[in-house]
């Protein structure tokens, strides 16, 4: 245990460190440290499931009861399961990207994040990094749920599903982004981000038409839906994975998504920056 | 190595309460020293460490780290420097053998050398055979090897260890001090540790620093501290109840002073403890004192530390573990 020979340190990296190349490779060196856990414990994707899963198990059932016969006014054609499944999809993206920030919560905690500070990994890798790799356990909760589904009825059209899913991803690099800004914002007193999370992630919800039909709400409610970005991103994946991917809903979705994303990678480095103090 | 001027850092807590953490560190540090810093809980130490490693920012003064301004080039002197903090450097939901390859590509490593220094500081610091557990499965003990390790993998031309070996058994205590000196003699680097371990700054660090109410209170080799500050001491006991024949004795040995007459009990520091003792005996038994016990007590930088505040560093512990020590004046609390 005691006979070392220790690796030169000269080839301790001092070239390729700035520039756009320097930041790429960060970003990648954060993401694969933060894929890692997944990948040795790939069962945890279930975690950010729990919620979707039960609003598909038990109030699915109920939406097919109540909603059922009006398929085809409401809902489009196509039944309950095609309007709701893709909805359910953008569910997971809430829920399983809004709480990722706690994990940076805990590494400011104990110190971990202190450590990744002080090394020469660029600031804003260490947001980005984190951010882009929230596509991959979503894109497995997606892939996982649209599956489960297929037995009762659920009908994939693939080439709609896949841009689905790529619009998914770059929404929840959004959204993760955020809930890591968050995160920083409150780290002095850690317990406010679920109250903050919790607070905003209902109202985001329901005025979604996630859940229900808006048309058949008030007119005030469908105003505040129209400016929230995740009723875009509803109606734009369920057209995506009815088959309708050339439409306006879907562009609208896409525009949703990226200002999202940008709004969130954008705060989320502004905030990463000042992480230290 | 480190040109640090003035720094001061206030913490603002509440509107009505700010703490001032550091109040005026100067403080330089040439290439290849080996510098323990000291002081109580709360004394600035982390706050000091985490200004000259660019994690929190001044609120005055300046600091050049490795030939670079601390607040104006943050960037170049991550680059050169190595820090293991008070806390826990690795990520709870990643496996030991992970953090150590994250490290070593963080710092340029391509995959192979990042695995080849990973294996060799888990043996290093004796965590084979922990490589592939969770972080959050490990014992504080070996949590804290790791985060050393960690520090460790590009042997940075400066490193901070801010209480490297708390919560260390003493086989890895040393296997940890085996390690340092090592990577020190072999890449000239320099050291600059916190530790509340005496003995540690005592053996390992040519230069101490007593840092108290964010002030440096003192700076100077262990040695030098001791014999300026704090001296040999005596403390001898005569049968019967009466000392004070022995305490005129003890007055006129070389270098004697403070001396202390407490019943049948005499203390008193001396310039030379060790030649001292010999020749007060001969001197009590030409006199016919009746000595019953002698003692020498070489001072320990906790001695240096009461003598400069009048505090101990040892809460709650009586400096020398005896009772009566606590009369004396200087014993008593600030
Ligand atoms: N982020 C902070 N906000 C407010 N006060 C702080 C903060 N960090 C440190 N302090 C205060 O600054 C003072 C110095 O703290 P510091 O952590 O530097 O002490 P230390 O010498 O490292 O002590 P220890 O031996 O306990 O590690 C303390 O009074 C502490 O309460
Ligand atoms: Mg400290």
């Amino acid at each position: 245990m005691s006979t070392v020979s220790v690796t030169a340190p000269s080839q301790i990296r001092t070239a390729g460190r700035t520039g756009p190349l320097g930041l790429f490779r960060d970003i990648g060196i954060v993401m694969t440290r933060e894929l890692r856990p997944l990948l040795h414990d790939p069962f945890s994707v279930i975690f950010g499931m729990v919620q979707p899963l039960v609003f598909l198990g038990l109030f699915g059932p109920l939406l097919v009861g109540s909603l059922g016969g009006q398929a085809g006014t409401a809902l489009g054609n196509g039944g309950v399961w095609q309007w709701f499944v893709p909805a359910i999809l953008v569910m997971t993206a809430l829920f399983g990207t809004s709480t990722t920030g706690a994990s940076l919560l805990f590494e400011f905690q104990t110190g971990a994040h202190e450590r990744m500070l002080v090394t020469p990994l660029s600031r804003p890798s260490l947001l980005i990094g984190r951010a882009l790799k929230e596509m991959v356990p979503l894109a497995g909760q997606a892939v996982i749920i649209v599956l489960v589904m297929i037995p009762f009825g659920f009908r994939l059209h693939l080439a709609g599903a896949l841009v689905g899913l790529a619009l998914l991803a770059v929404f929840g690099i959004g959204l993760g982004a955020l809930s890591y800004a968050l995160a920083i914002a409150v780290r002095k007193q850690d317990w406010m981000f679920w109250v903050v999370q919790q607070t905003l992630i209902f109202p985001l919800m329901l005025l979604s038409g996630m859940l229900l039909p808006l048309e058949t709400g008030p007119g005030w409610m469908r105003a505040a839906a129209q400016l929230n970005p995740l009723a875009y991103l509803v109606d734009a994946e369920r057209a995506l994975f009815a088959g309708r991917i050339g439409t306006a809903t879907v562009l609208w979705g896409w525009v949703a998504a990226l200002v999202t994303a940008a709004v969130g990678l954008a705060v989320g480095v502004r905030a990463m920056a000042r992480s230290a103090d | 190595m480190i040109d640090a001027r003035s720094l001061t850092r206030d913490f603002v807590v509440s509107r009505s309460q700010t703490v001032h953490a550091v109040r005026g560190i100067s403080l330089r540090i040439e290439p290849g020293e080996l510098v323990a810093v000291l002081g109580p809980n709360g004394a600035g130490k982390t706050t000091t460490m985490r200004m000259l490693t660019t994690l929190i920012a001044p609120t005055s003064g300046t600091a050049t780290v490795a030939g670079h301004d601390v607040v104006r080039q943050p960037a170049q002197v991550r680059r050169h420097i190595g820090y293991v903090g008070q806390g826990n450097g690795a990520g709870h939901t990643q496996r030991v053998r992970d953090e150590l390859n994250t490290q070593g590509s963080i710092y340029g490593l391509d995959r192979r050398a990042a695995r080849q220094r990973a294996a060799e500081l888990l043996d290093a610091l004796d965590l084979t055979e922990l490589a592939t557990r969770k972080v959050s499965a490990l014992s504080g003990g070996q949590r804290r090897r790791l985060d050393v390790a960690m520090g460790l993998v590009h042997g940075p031309s400066l490193l901070f260890l801010d209480e490297p070996s708390t919560g260390l058994d003493p086989q890895n205590r040393a296997n940890l001090w085996e390690h340092i000196l090592r990577m020190r003699a072999e890449h000239e680097m320099t050291v600059v540790l916190t530790t509340h371990y005496m003995d540690e700054a005592d053996s390992m660090a040519e230069r101490v620093v007593v840092v108290d109410h964010g002030e440096i209170i003192a700076d100077d080799s262990a040695a030098t501290l001791k014999a300026k500050l704090a001296g040999d001491r005596i403390v001898v006991t005569v049968a019967g109840d009466d000392a004070r024949p022995l305490a005129r004795l003890v007055d006129r040995l070389p270098g004697a002073r403070d001396v202390v007459c407490d019943g049948n009990r005499v203390q008193a520091h001396v310039g030379n403890g060790p030649a001292a003792l010999p020749e007060l005996l001969r001197a009590a038994v030409a006199a016919d004192v009746p000595v019953a016990t002698a003692q020498v007590h070489q001072p320990t930088l906790d001695d240096v530390f009461l003598a400069l505040t009048g505090r101990s560093l040892r809460e709650g512990e009586n400096e020398h573990g005896n009772p009566q020590d606590a009369k004396t004046p200087k014993d008593v609390p600030a």
